[in-house]
């Protein structure tokens, strides 16, 4: 039964993906299917930062400003260039690839985390061009009244079409990084990120491959910009400082370092978790944050989703050491 | 005609000469081992047949092509695959997986074919499952193929980066002390597992301190001391030569 098979195989993401699209059918409450939205957007970037961190071991400290170039793209093209949204989200998506090759060719043939400081250094950049091209993206004051998303005659200024259109895309970059990650070319991100001239002795070409997952990652950024800005309608810098990035970077540690299901676990721990300060004292969210990583790196260090291997542990350290250690690789999350 | 040539190769790391002058060639089907003190230049000489390496002159030649121009993915795909001294076994990637990455360039599927799974994607990864089974077969390793490598004894660390090296269908094999902490079994059985190997038609270059296991199963034996060759031959005259005895064991004998 090919159909059986089918189904088992992809259980948890058929699951996630019927339990989330059905959302709005329960609820018409702007504030949630807001907050599910910001979630959809956050996990197309911490996808894509998950990939590259995760299985190529690369990290990017400049994703923010990834995600800055898909915002401000579409935010410029459409409402000074008047250009069609979708048109402005793929011209965005191929400067911000572009841009990542820039970056990425240099920087990636070398050994060590160079990529770490040139996108650190990069991330500044994009945001000083922001605040200071004034007659290009108006400054601290931002751009408003950016277009709602189209298709024919149906609107995704509606919450609830526009959940199903962001999460359609959120379903799809996540099916695409799972199917990545169990091919030939998620097994050679993993292998030259253990022992890379091993990995180049069995003809991976590791640099070509490095700068391929950080284009990819840079497109995942840039649309989620581009989807977050046709939502709110607005965009300023503020959004895209080096801050938000080290948040993405704590999102990918958190939920799980090279667990593609990670990247859902922190997204949506790292939404809802603010929301929820805000309600106390919004200051607390920082050091809240700070705390969390933390203590994932000391108790769960395969992130939240290594949580079943954390229980087992405890499990096992209360029996005593009878039953030995547990053995076998982690799980990647390949369904 | 040889199918690996070392022709008159010289290294240097700034003022060290780690190679001088060494030529040497390899025939097809042969078992080749290189022999010396340690720091006798041996495995700098392999990082410059898998072209991890620049020679400071001279030239590799694998057929027509010259190693020592190429990049080591390239060199891979021409043929040329190793193992490494110290272990550089993907610890938490499963045994398996470990195989199929050296199934990579034997490979096709890029990172679209990937994101989509097309049906030819599908099949080439059946076909990657398969062939990598058969090949950790090879070595004895069939039944830890879902074990994380990590947990392998050394023993078995030295098979696996053999099976991983094998998976690349290379013309010609690098051994890198494929048999250093094995006990007298694990030994014999590695040596076992070499044979049939070069009976499967793989070339072998091997270093290796361990002269039981050279002399047992290689053709030809070349040996290094500071760099240069002092001596060439079947392990027979090899073992007899008063050069290598000397280089061995000192001024005095």
């Amino acid at each position: 039964m090919p159909i059986l098979a089918f189904l088992r195989r992809h259980v948890w993401y058929i699951a996630f993906s019927i339990v989330i699209l059905s959302a709005p059918l329960f609820t018409g409450n702007i504030y949630y299917l807001s907050i599910l939205a910001f979630m959809a957007t956050r996990l197309m970037i911490v996808l894509g930062l998950n990939l590259l961190m995760g299985q190529a071991g690369q990290i990017s400290l400049g994703h923010a400003a990834f995600a800055g170039i898909g915002a401000y793209g579409s935010a410029i093209m459409t409402t000074r260039w008047s250009m069609d949204p979708w048109l402005a989200m793929l011209l965005s998506a191929v400067l911000a690839a572009a841009v990542a090759g820039l970056i990425g060719v240099p920087t990636l043939k070398l050994k060590g985390h160079y990529l770490a400081m040139a996108t650190l250094g990069f991330g500044e950049i994009v945001y000083i061009l922001l605040v200071q091209l004034k007659w290009l993206t108006n400054g601290t004051d931002g751009i408003g009244g950016i277009p709602s998303l189209t298709i024919g005659s149906i609107d995704f200024g509606n919450a609830q079409m526009f959940h199903w259109l962001v999460w359609g895309v959120a379903l799809l970059m996540l099916r695409i990084s799972l199917n990545l990650v169990d091919s030939r070319v998620g097994r050679s991100l993993r292998g030259l990120h253990r022992a890379e001239i091993a990995a180049m002795s069995l003809g991976v070409n590791t640099s070509f491959r490095k700068v391929q997952v950080l284009m990819v990652s840079a497109v995942f950024a840039s649309i989620a910009g581009s989807f977050y800005v046709h939502y709110v309608h607005y965009v300023s810098p503020v959004s895209y400082t080096i801050i938000f990035s080290v948040i993405l970077v704590t999102t990918v540690v958190i939920g799980g370092l090279g667990n593609v299901w990670g990247a859902v676990w922190g997204s949506a721990l790292m939404i809802l978790l603010p929301e929820y300060l805000k309600r106390y004292n919004q200051d607390y969210t920082q050091l809240v944050f700070g705390v969390m990583l933390i203590l994932t790196m000391i108790f769960l260090p395969g992130g939240l989703v290594s949580f079943r291997t954390l229980v087992a542990k405890v499990r096992e350290r209360f029996r005593g050491s009878r039953a030995g250690p547990v053995t076998g690789p982690e799980p990647r999350g390949g369904s | 005609m040889a199918l690996l040539r070392v022709e008159s190769v010289s290294k240097h790391f700034g003022g060290l000469e780690a190679l001088k002058d060494v030529s040497f060639s390899l025939h097809e089907g042969q078992v080749k081992a290189l022999i010396g003190p340690n720091g006798a230049g041996k495995t700098t000489l392999f990082n410059l047949i898998s072209g991890i390496d620049r020679p400071t002159s001279g030239h590799v030649f694998f057929r027509d092509k010259d190693l020592g121009r190429l990049s080591p993915h390239v060199a891979s795909r021409l043929g040329v695959g190793r193992t490494f001294q110290h272990s550089k076994v993907f610890d938490d990637m499963s045994v398996l997986d470990n195989v199929k990455v050296g199934r990579y360039a034997r490979g096709h599927a890029g990172i679209f074919s990937a994101f989509l799974t097309m049906p030819r994607h599908r099949r080439e990864e059946t076909a990657v499952a398969d062939a990598s089974l058969r090949t950790l077969r090879r070595v004895g390793l069939g039944d830890r193929a879902h074990e994380s490598a990590g947990n392998l004894p050394v023993g078995d660390r030295h098979l696996l980066e053999i099976a991983r090296s094998l998976a690349s269908e290379p013309t010609i094999l690098l051994l890198d002390e494929p048999a250093a902490g094995l006990n007298n079994e694990e030994t014999a059985q590695l040596a076992e597992i070499v044979r049939r190997v070069r009976d499967d038609g793989v070339t072998i270059l091997l270093v290796e301190h361990d002269m039981g296991f050279v002399m047992d199963i290689s053709d030809e034996v070349v040996v290094l001391d500071y760099g240069k060759k002092i001596a060439e031959g079947p392990p027979l005259m090899i073992r007899n030569d008063p050069e290598v005895i000397k280089a061995y064991l000192g001024e005095d004998l």
